[in-house]
């Protein structure tokens, strides 16, 4: 029995040729978890502090891809896809992509700070507030995690734990994605996206 | 000689609170000054499993029973089930749970000096539900055992 919940359904269309220059010869990759453009909403801004009490914006982050994971130190799956993002984030940050993690941990950083450190987890982790939570649905199940493209919109949400090829996939795609940047800064695609 | 006090147990009410259900606990009759115990039944919703009192991991949030209140009891010493050892996708090992209908033993002492009259054991079941690929939050079920001493 797959005890994948909502992304299961994600496969991989192989290569259709080599991207334009700039993009290398990398494999177009078509993530069938995706929603359309179309139909993606903008992922709401929030306010929140890293490890080291600097405020972070998702809106720091236009013109990148975002994996924007919800989870907790108490949370089994969400243990088994922290390193895949740490893998992702050692590949992928010189390409305009970046993980954030928002711990809901009600023990704040005196249970999540000495675990980034186990872990060596290598991108920001926030503690996660009822207020974010609310803005992204009330995530009470864990893990619950966005793939976020560079227009700041959600482009998938996988509720529970997903595969490490979903994401990977997904990923791939929305950087491969018309107007990727390498990093947020003068040309990069810019658009607002608003709270709810 | 001293009157017999007897000690009624029964639940106020079943308890609800996310993936879990506290019922209504046995109805026991003791004498003043002697030992009584209360079945508390559990019972986990299908597909999801609670931690058990002693999970297999550190980072696992235990299921646990507290009293806030005792009343003119005294002791409230819990006997949890024998857990289960369930494998899971997102565990190396098996995990340490309990699932489905389980009941929790308290062993209470009526006080010497109870007074007759009704009161009632106030406590708190804390736990953290999970299925097989996600995870909820640690909540807290009320547990009200009224008793009765006569």
């Amino acid at each position: 029995m797959s005890a994948f919940r909502f992304s299961a359904i994600l496969s991989v269309a192989l290569a259709l040729g080599l991207l334009a220059a700039g993009c290398g010869s990398a494999v177009a990759v078509r993530a069938a978890s995706l929603k359309p453009e179309k139909e993606r909403k903008s992922a709401p801004d929030f306010t929140l502090k890293d490890a080291d009490g600097k405020v972070v914006h998702l809106s720091d982050y236009r013109g990148k891809v975002v994996i924007l994971d919800f989870w907790a130190t108490w949370c089994g799956p969400c243990r088994i896809e922290i390193p895949w993002f740490m893998d992702l984030q050692r590949k992928n940050r010189d390409r305009g992509f970046e993980v954030l993690g928002v711990a809901m941990d009600d023990e704040g950083w005196e249970v999540v700070k000495p675990f980034l450190a186990d872990l060596g987890v290598n991108y920001r982790v926030m503690i996660g507030d009822d207020l974010t939570a609310q803005m992204y649905g009330g995530v009470d199940a864990l893990p619950t995690t966005f793939l976020i493209d560079k227009t700041g919109k959600i482009a998938a949400v996988h509720v529970g734990l997903a595969s490490r090829k979903d994401f990977e996939d997904g990923v791939e795609q929305l950087l491969q994605a018309p107007g990727a940047v390498a990093s947020a800064g003068a040309g990069d695609v810019v658009v607002s996206l608003s709270a709810k | 000689m001293l009157p017999l006090a007897l000690v009624t147990l029964w639940s106020l009410s079943a308890q609800s609170s996310g993936h879990l259900k506290v019922g209504e606990p046995t109805k026991v009759a003791a004498a003043r000054g002697a030992t009584v115990g209360a079945k508390i039944p559990v019972t986990v919703d299908p597909g999801f499993h609670v931690n058990s009192n002693h999970p297999a991991d550190d980072y696992l949030i235990p299921l646990k029973l507290t009293w806030t209140s005792l009343g003119a009891l005294e002791g409230g010493e819990v006997t949890y089930p024998a857990p289960k050892l369930e494998k899971y996708e997102f565990a190396d090992k098996p995990l340490s749970v309990f699932s489905g209908a389980f009941s929790l033993t308290v062993s209470f002492k009526v006080a010497a000096n109870a007074p007759p009259g009704p009161g009632v054991a106030v406590g708190k079941l804390r736990y953290q539900a999970c299925n097989s690929n996600t995870c909820f939050p640690p909540k807290t079920a009320d547990v009200n055992v009224t008793y009765q001493v006569q």
